[in-house]
């Protein structure tokens, strides 16, 4: 599997290290529900069939953390962006 | 003798010896294993893998199921190697599997009398009871009756490999589709990779006597070659075999670089494994000759009709001293004719069909050919085949040949185009399967793709092979398709022989795993009809060849039986690799001490010439101890490095941490974020210990931390945990708070450190600063000095203590860490500074109680570890609101404790349970266990620490440490975990 790092360009999957889905955001750690929140955060997880915001480290690159939009049915990479900040290939 | 009186792309004028178990036969340059041992009249190569049945080469190419040898001898020796696609050389040594006590004369033999026994699923059935015979009785008596080729019992000799390549277009398969699709991409400009199993380009094109471009097809091949060669932006890939097709267009590829040599050159390796990123794929992978189903098919001297006739046209071999052709098609027909044309002895051509297209009955006809029509063969016989009995409507005949070439049409090639989940799709009009969704980029073209004319599989072949290249951006300029005559292409579909006179043996589906028609149809008898219940029941297709050319047939005879056809049954799916792959190809060079990546300390040279004992941490190389000669084990020169470092001085090289360097104007908000504890507030010149959680409130890493500036911090972390802590403040940095203003630096590698420690570390740093204070006022505990040391090498030195005394440890660039060391030594010779290792370092850490990696486990909580308390409560940080949570809140939770034996002569041992006195031992009453254990020459006894349920409320209780693996079963006491110096005093004078 290839990944297009915004900043590096096409490098092979062995360079990334995996995190997993996208989607969670930190809680607000002193909202009144910070604990089911935290929980949600921590350990719930959808597992979509299809196209999926992923983290991945270019720990082997230039260690950014990427916002990969990878369909976890065929593995095809739609997207890749700098994580964070949303900022995608110059 | 049957080597042909001509022809064949051998080098006649060469003569090559090798040997065949023990004997000595000559074959020529251009042969295979195969084709060298039909030259010479041998027919039986091997017994087959359950009922030790003789058998002889069925193919011409890597998917031959039967002819595995052992090849080479001694460290060298390689097992199931397909005598169909080893080169031969001068001196080659083979031997046939199988077989005991010889290849003629097998005892084993008798399995085909008990064969009812071995039927399907006799795995499932016969040993079934009782379970305990399986290791004991069933599982060797099977591995010896049935079982393949030795591997070689020695190391490997040979190096391997890998490599990554990047084109356009690969185009895998260099028959005449892919001939014709590598010229169209090479002629626009792109960058094309062509690479094909065998040694010798042209795939069918080698064997077959056609006309291309108004020439031979063998002139077409050369001439396409030589071009594809003259071309800057083509690599020609010989030998190799893509093996798989993975995501993202990338293809795993073996190139065998020497296998075609006695032993590889000089600083060659044997085989290279390559990995190709290709942005478009061409697959023209051809098909397979496809078998009958008949009793007796499996007798050596019966083979697939295209091998028969390859090893006639392109090796002047002949399989017998005559030959019969049994077959379904014209292609087949077509290719036994070019045989007969080559020289071989080609007595009757049997076709299913009532009748032939004109031409080449007309062929047959001045070729001396008969032709038999509507014929089957029913029956075989001969231990190597002599004779075959023919079935016609007209009457049966029996017609004395030593070679029967037997074709059932063809099977395209589709494995690659399976292998990221693409499903086959049957197509009636040609009987065949081909490939359905192929992988992204990927094409097919000629015969895999079901197209069978070479005029049209070169017309396909140019037309993919250009849009290929087009798609990747090179417009090619539209060439003309090579040309050739429309080749017959008429078949009948037909499997299985059936009916009158078929009661002559067992009618074989899959050779090499011994599958036959009654397998199948007990398979269908008892219910396995699904094509994966089939295939796991009866073992077919399951074997090295992955049933390339035995699956067909055995859904054709499930598909009779359920009468439902081929289609509803189904057909399984490929995975890779394509042929089999050495694990040392696969493994390349990491093997042995290049397994992984050593990464040796600053100064392991110096270590190493004070006669240090390594150990691996991760992939650092340590020092575990430094023996001396007086000593009679480990433990020895343990005490005394323990017992040097408490009484005078010791010093330990602790590069290996993880070291981080933070600078920026909020490195303070990010450490308190990351950390329990406050780091915002530390003073520039000061250190401090923390411990970060995971996000899930357990206890991630822990270090020391110091303030080298306002906006400048240097972070340590465990060895282990070094590059996990570093991702983590990235992704903090990047993900969760990208607004922070830090830039981070690994700078484990770039400097060296060194523990001093001891009643005596004072007095030895002061002789190498430059003129730094290193009194208790000037470099108080936990205090930071930064300056030169040894004359001016940049140095930091940090007051911490690990082991609980007086201690520092000195930071300076790694290429002077050896220098440092040797510094040290020299100012610590008049008190007998003694260097030790991590076995040393361990029980300091135990002896002063402090957490190290058996207890980080990533399931103890802050609260467990005795740690709680550093907590901030001003804050929040990572892990803190998962850290409340009532679990790891519960006082009943098992917590951090010391313990020694009351017996004090007993030995301790980490990951004894804790039970309390008289309670059974019982997972209910199980309160926890012993993490760390040492010996303490401090104490003079065992000591250990451990996470015990209400631990620290049970100072003084005896309760039960319990071992039952190593047979520990001892009381022994709660204490302190701070076994020497609980109020911290000797590390602060
Ligand atoms: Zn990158």
């Amino acid at each position: 599997m290839r990944i297009t790092c915004p900043y590096c360009g096409a490098r092979s999957s062995h360079e990334f290290a995996y995190l997993g889905d996208a989607a969670p955001t930190r809680p607000d750690p002193s909202a009144p529900d910070a604990a089911e929140a935290f929980h949600a955060y921590v350990y719930e997880r959808d597992n979509p069939a299809g196209p999926m915001d992923e983290l991945w480290y270019h720990s082997a690159g230039c260690r950014r953390w990427l916002k990969v939009t990878r369909d976890t049915r065929t593995h095809a990479i739609t997207a890749v962006a700098f994580a964070g900040t949303g900022e995608a290939a110059r | 003798m049957t080597r042909l009186a001509h022809g064949g792309l051998i080098d006649r004028g060469r003569t090559l010896s090798f040997a065949f178990d023990g004997k000595t036969f000559k074959g020529h340059p251009g042969d295979t294993l195969a084709s060298a041992l039909l030259a010479n009249g041998v027919r039986l190569v091997g017994r087959s893998f359950k009922y030790h049945r003789p058998r002889g080469v069925v193919t011409a190419g890597s998917e031959e199921p039967n002819a595995l040898v052992e090849l080479r001898t001694g460290a060298r020796r390689e097992p199931n190697t397909r005598a169909t696609t080893v080169e031969l050389y001068d001196g080659l040594e083979a031997a046939s599997q199988n077989r005991w006590p010889s290849l003629e004369f097998d005892a084993l033999s008798v399995n085909r009398l008990v064969s009812p026994f071995l039927g399907a699923g006799f795995y499932y059935k016969t040993f079934m009871w009782p379970a305990a015979f399986w290791e004991k009785v069933y599982e060797p008596v099977i591995r010896r009756a049935a079982g393949l080729g030795r591997a070689a019992d020695t190391p490997d000799p040979d190096h391997y490999e890998k490599a990554t390549a990047f084109c356009d277009v690969l185009v895998i398969g260099s028959g005449a589709a892919g001939l014709a699709a590598a010229l169209a991409a090479a002629r626009s400009g792109a960058r094309v990779i062509l690479a094909d199993e065998d040694f010798r380009l042209g795939g069918r094109l080698l064997s077959e006597r056609t006309v291309i471009n108004g020439g031979s097809a063998l002139d077409f091949v050369a001439s396409a070659q030589a071009e594809l060669s003259s071309l800057p932006n083509v690599r020609l890939m010989p030998r190799t075999t893509v093996f798989g097709a993975y995501d993202g267009s990338e293809y795993g590829a073996v190139e065998r670089v020497s296998d075609h040599l006695p032993a590889p050159l000089p600083f060659q390796v044997r085989q290279r494994l390559w990995r190709i990123v290709a942005k478009r794929c061409v697959l023209a992978a051809g098909a397979f000759d496809r078998p009958i189903v008949f009793p007796g098919n499996d007798r050596p001297g019966v083979m697939s009709a295209l091998a028969l006739a390859t090893y006639a046209t392109r090796y002047g071999a002949g399989a017998g001293a005559n030959a019969a052709v049994f077959s379904t098609n014209d292609h087949a027909v077509a290719a036994a004719l070019d045989a007969a044309e080559a020289g071989l002895k080609l007595d009757a051509v049997i076709d299913v069909r009532p009748a032939l297209p004109d031409a080449l009955a007309a062929r047959a006809k001045a070729l001396g050919v008969r032709l038999i029509t509507e014929g089957e063969v029913v029956a075989t016989s001969g231990k190597c085949l002599t004779s075959i009995t023919v079935r016609t409507p007209r009457g049966s005949e029996t017609l004395a040949v030593e070679a029967l070439g037997v074709s059932g049409g063809a099977t395209p090639n589709l494995n690659l185009t399976c292998h990221l989940g693409g499903k086959p799709v049957w197509r009636e009009d040609i009987a065949a399967f081909v490939p359905g969704a192929v992988p992204p980029g990927m094409a097919v073209a000629g015969a895999v793709a079901g197209t069978f004319g070479l005029a049209d599989i070169l017309a396909e072949g140019t037309r993919l092979g250009a849009a290929a290249a087009s798609d990747t951006g090179f417009a090619a300029a539209p060439a003309p398709a090579p040309q050739a005559e429309s080749t017959p292409t008429g078949f009948k579909a037909f499997f299985h022989v059936k009916g009158q006179g078929t009661k002559g043996g067992p009618a074989f589906v899959d050779q090499q795993n011994d599958v036959t028609a009654k397998d199948v149809a007990l398979a269908h008898r008892e219910g396995f009809r699904a094509v994966e219940l089939l295939k796991r029941y009866t073992t077919l297709g399951m074997a090295t060849d992955q049933g390339k050319t035995s699956n067909m047939a055995g859904l054709a005879v499930m598909a009779e039986l359920t009468g439902k056809g081929i289609p509803a049954i189904g057909t399984t799916v490929f995975r890779p690799p394509y042929t089999p792959v050495a694990l040392g190809v696969l493994a390349g060079h990491h093997r042995g001490v290049d397994f992984k990546p050593a990464r040796p300390t600053p100064t392991h040279a110096w270590a190493q010439a004070q006669g240090a004992v390594f150990v691996e941490t991760g992939l650092w190389m340590r020092a575990a101890y430094f023996p001396k000669a007086d000593e009679k084990d480990w433990l020895d020169s343990v005490n005394r490095e323990v017992k040097a470092t408490r009484e005078s001085v010791g010093v330990i090289d602790v590069s290996t941490f993880g070291k981080i360097d933070l600078q920026g104007p909020d490195v303070g908000v990010l450490l308190d974020r990351v950390y329990i504890n406050m780091f915002s507030t530390l003073a520039v010149g000061k250190a401090r210990y923390g411990v970060m959680l995971r996000e899930d409130g357990l206890v991630m890493d822990d270090g020391t931390t110091a303030r080298l500036a306002d906006d400048h911090y240097v972070m340590t972390t465990t060895t282990a945990n070094a590059a996990k802590v570093y991702q983590h403040l990235e992704f903090c940095l990047q993900v969760l708070w990208p607004e922070l203003d830090v830039c981070l630096a690994s700078v484990s590698e770039q400097w060296a450190q060194i523990a001093v420690s001891g009643p005596r570390s004072r007095e030895v740093l002061a002789k190498i600063v430059d003129g730094i204070d290193v009194s208790n006022a000037g470099l108080p505990f936990m205090g930071v000095a930064q300056g030169s040391v040894m004359g001016g090498v940049q140095a930091r030195i940090f007051r911490l203590s690990f082991s609980g005394e007086l201690g520092y440890e000195i930071a300076v660039p790694a290429r002077h860490g050896a220098a440092l060391m040797q510094a040290l030594m020299a100012a610590g010779a008049p008190f007998g500074i003694t260097p030790y290792g991590v076995e040393a370092l361990g029980v300091l850490r135990i002896e002063k109680g402090h957490v190290s990696g058996n207890e980080l486990t990533g399931q103890t909580c802050a609260r467990d570890l005795g740690l709680g308390k550093m907590a901030s409560t001003k804050k929040d940080y990572i892990g803190r609101v998962m850290a409340g949570r009532p679990a790891f809140t519960d006082p009943d939770r098992p917590s951090f404790v010391g313990f020694k034996p009351v017996d004090r002569s007993a030995r301790l041992r980490a990951g004894a349970h804790f039970l309390k006195v008289g309670a059974a031992a019982t997972t209910q009453n199980d309160e926890g266990y012993m993490t760390s254990t040492a010996f303490s020459p401090t104490l003079g006894h065992y000591i250990g620490l451990g996470l015990l349920k209400r631990g620290p409320e049970r100072m003084g209780e005896k309760v039960r440490a319990y071992d039952p693996v190593r047979g520990g079963d001892i009381e022994v006491e709660v204490c302190s975990p701070a076994f020497i110096d609980p109020q911290g005093e000797k590390q602060r004078v």
